[in-house]
């Protein structure tokens, strides 16, 4: 019986050869595929965003998170990947969208106005099918009634994602998805760069940073330039585990460095610019056509 | 050679059981005419049976019992015709519209498609089912011969080269279509079938029924020969549907959208065609109340009124009618028709199906059709100004865009490089850990509506911020950056743009921003490492003379 059994199962193994690598071994669940976000300092961190799960960003005002976003739709409307955006509070911006590199003819925007409308619309969303990237941004949502969504609806999403290539990205004020999270980024602002006109951007004569430590009352000349924000990023939670084999797919799966206790230790700075280039993008685009 | 005639018994009544199949199992007497002169004109044989006759009047045949009533409708004979006239072209482009209840298609050249002559006659017989037609079909060398044995024999028939005036022998001689006059004649004679006719010596017969005798005689021995006149093909898809009572409530119209959209969806079938946009109106009887008030309000009474129009237009070009329904359901439920509906007419633009195969290595798409739906479906809950794809215009007006439509990604294959052996290799995804060839840009999150702030100005350059509840001292400001533009429009615009940074008052304070609310919450300063300063840009509207925050950078 023994013998049939392995006969059987070489069989099998042979006809799916080339196609599927193990066909009898064990798919941990933890392993997932993951994509660049588009910010080097956080791939090495996290090893990118996980495919068929869902990440939480989370962190105060002007902590990063839209950058965080807009990197991360960048990266994918890049790869002809089709996009979708649940702006729960109408603030996306297309134009710092498009300078930040996002394909807007990629990308879906539902404008929501209600915590509800949010909620339905990625329900909706993640029914449909065939996204590979789905933001819900709640971030200017009332923190208190994102706090009262209930777990199970973050749960429902997680489930509707299992098993399929779309990135669920969740980016809000506070953590909320809990455990239905496998990847819990936090965000904090570090610091803010002005540039003095005429000299070299990222020159450390010409520019002036305002980190946390700043107390002081001193004054910029009002012809300064923003030249870009710092955030710090912190791993809370990752339930991605090493893989134990890379995937077939294009996507390679990288293994982590960090740990779920050793989140708190785990930052990375990374540093965003301000484009002044894109400011006739626009007009630019549409003379060129 | 070979021809096949399709004939449509009763073809009237079959219009009618095409809109409403439930009637089938019932008698069903048709009625026209103008009233109180209303008259049976046709019936189904279980009317028949029932003792309907025909030209009684409306109310007699309103005494029996399980007999339903329906008035005679052009505009479904129409639509039944133009089924009938699609079903030919799904088989022949050569075919000839002989009357509105009869076709005949060329049969030459397409055995090695569909088989012999039976099997392609009974094809006929079974997309005619499929259109909501049961038909007789008839295949013969003759053109007349095929028209007649349709006519007169049911279901398929199929008469070999040779056998025609022995097969048509046995049909009644009114088959042949002769004048009143003619088969009354006939009739005195004790000519009854074709067979006994065509037995009658062809020089008397001219003598006494003149030229049509002679026609007569022609057809009754299958002897007839003449040309196909062809039909011109046309790709014109409508359905019609009027309401005998007018009808209010969605639900049931919604119904009857179904089965109008089933018809419509076999016939773009059978001519291997989808829809890539639906039409849809309703002609309307008497306006609801409110609305005609609104109406009169802001217009003088006018026929248009009394239509109301609503167009779906596909992103791919699809025929399944239960995806169309749900379509056109939520445009109904987001914009209902503001009176009684007593017509309904649907028409589909037609266009060839997509055929896309989709790659291995190509990034997963959204199903148009389901995408379709979904936005649909978002359009319903949150207005349809608010789903889509942004897209730019050319203006330097601040946060200025519009919406467009959202089409995803087309299924194309990556491209491909050649390796250094010659083979093909797809262009793969960077990894996770490749860096990304430019460094990303600051987000913005803007405010909409814009919110006004109260700025303090120290030698012209803003010292303290108040805004949504929560003040602040501005640390660093760049500006003043004015712009402005459209001075020709009324809604021109004139604005010193400021970026500031802002230091929360209280330094171990987390500011919590939200659209509705902006405090700066105490927290444990052990656990607090953020800053509590935020990058906002705000600008003083020159024409409204205020400050507004027009968003923050994130």
């Amino acid at each position: 019986m023994a013998a049939k059994i392995s006969a059987l199962r070489s069989q099998v193994e042979q006809a799916l050869a080339g196609r599927v690598s193990a066909p009898f071994t064990y798919r941990d669940r933890n392993v997932f595929p993951t994509v660049a976000t588009g910010i080097p300092e956080i791939d090495a961190l996290t090893g990118g965003l996980p495919r068929g799960a869902l990440t939480e960003i989370f962190g105060p005002a002007c902590s990063g998170g839209t950058s965080f976003l807009f990197s991360a739709l960048g990266a994918r409307t890049g790869h002809d990947e089709a996009c979708a955006l649940i702006d729960g509070s109408d603030t996306f911006d297309p134009c710092s969208a498009a300078a930040a590199g996002v394909d807007l003819k990629k990308l879906l925007w539902v404008r929501c106005h209600s915590i509800e409308q949010t909620l339905r619309a990625t329900d909706l969303l993640l029914q449909s099918g065939g996204f590979g990237f789905i933001a819900v941004d709640v971030s200017d949502i009332s923190p208190k009634l994102v706090r009262h969504v209930p777990l199970d609806s973050w749960f429902r999403f997680r489930r509707a994602v299992e098993d399929t290539p779309t990135i669920l990205l969740l980016l809000s004020r506070e953590s909320n998805a809990k455990t239905c999270a496998s990847l819990v980024l936090q965000l904090q602002g570090h610091a803010v760069h002005w540039r003095k006109p005429g000299r070299a951007a990222d020159s450390s004569s010409g520019a002036n940073t305002r980190a946390n430590s700043y107390v002081g009352d001193e004054r910029h000349s009002p012809a300064w330039l923003l030249e870009g924000l710092e955030a710090r990023a912190e791993v809370l939670r990752s339930r991605m585990q090493p893989p134990a084999v890379e995937s077939l797919a294009h996507h390679k799966v990288l293994p982590l460095k960090v740990s779920r206790n050793a989140g708190r230790e785990a930052g990375a700075i990374f540093k965003t610019k301000t484009n002044w280039d894109s400011l006739g993008i626009a007009s630019a685009e549409n003379k060129s056509k | 050679m070979a021809f096949a005639s399709i004939y449509v018994p009763q073809f009237m009544v079959q219009a009618v059981l095409r809109t409403e199949p439930q009637l089938r199992a019932g008698a069903l007497a048709l009625v026209d005419g103008t009233p109180p002169l209303v008259r049976v004109i046709d019936a189904n044989d279980s009317a028949w049976r029932a003792g309907i006759q025909m030209g009684m009047a409306k109310s007699q045949v309103a005494q029996f019992l399980g007999v339903e009533i329906r008035n005679r409708s052009q505009s479904k004979e129409a639509a039944a015709h133009a089924a009938l006239l699609d079903l030919g072209w799904s088989v022949s482009p050569r075919m000839e519209n002989t009357a509105a209840d009869t076709i005949v298609l060329d049969l030459a050249g397409l055995n090695s498609l569909f088989g012999s002559d039976e099997e392609i006659a009974g094809d006929l017989s079974r997309r005619a089912l499929s259109l909501g037609l049961a038909t007789n079909v008839a295949a013969a060398a003759n053109i007349e011969v095929a028209i007649h044995a349709a006519r007169g024999f049911t279901g398929v028939t199929v008469i070999p080269d040779g056998e025609e005036s022995r097969r048509i022998g046995v049909l009644p001689v009114h088959v042949l279509f002769p004048s009143e006059e003619s088969l009354a004649t006939l009739d005195r004679w004790g000519i009854k079938t074709c067979g006994d006719l065509a037995a009658l010596p062809l020089l008397e017969l001219s003598e006494r029924l003149g030229q049509e005798g002679v026609r007569l005689h022609e057809l009754a021995r299958g002897a007839s020969v003449r040309s196909l006149v062809l039909a011109e093909p046309s790709l014109s898809f409508r359905e019609e549907l009027e309401l005998d009572t007018a009808e209010e409530e969605l639900e049931p119209v919604s119904f009857l959208l179904g089965r109008l959209l089933d018809q419509l969806c076999a016939r773009l079938q059978a001519r291997a065609q989808a829809a890539t946009a639906i039409h849809l109106r309703f002609d309307l009887g008497d306006l609801f109340e409110k609305d005609a008030e609104i109406i009169k309000r802001n217009s003088p009474p006018d026929d248009n009124q009394k239509i109301y129009r609503k167009g779906l237009t596909l992103p791919v070009a699809m025929r399944d009618s239960k995806m169309l329904l749900k379509l056109l359901r939520l445009q109904l439920q987001s914009d209902p028709p503001p009176g009684s509906i007593v017509k309904i007419i649907l028409v589909a633009e037609p266009s060839r199906r997509r055929a896309a195969q989709s790659g291995l290595f190509v990034p997963s798409s959204p199903d148009p059709e389901k995408l379709e739906l979904t936005v649909a479906r978002l359009a319903k809950l949150v207005g349809s100004a608010n789903v889509g794809s942004p897209e730019l215009v050319d203006t330097h007006r601040p946060g200025e865009f519009r919406m467009s439509r959202f089409r995803p990604p087309a299924n194309e294959e990556p491209p491909r490089r050649k390796s250094k052996n010659g083979t093909e290799l797809a262009i793969v995804e960077p990894a996770a850990n490749e860096p990304p060839s430019r460094r990303s840009s600051v987000g913005f999150r803007m405010f909409r509506p814009r919110l006004p702030a109260t700025i303090e100005l120290h030698d012209g350059v803003p010292s303290r911020f108040f805004f949504r509840g929560v003040y602040g001292s501005v640390i660093a400001a760049s500006g003043p950056w004015r712009t402005s533009g459209d001075w020709w429009r009324e809604d021109f615009w004139l604005q010193d743009e400021w970026d500031i940074e802002v230091w929360v008052n209280s330094p171990s304070a987390r500011i919590i921003h939200t659209r509705n609310s902006f405090s700066a919450l105490d927290s444990n300063p052990q656990q607090q490492t953020a800053a509590p300063s935020g990058t906002y840009c705000i600008y003083f509207d020159v024409t409204a003379q205020s400050w507004f925050v027009r968003g923050m950078y994130d």
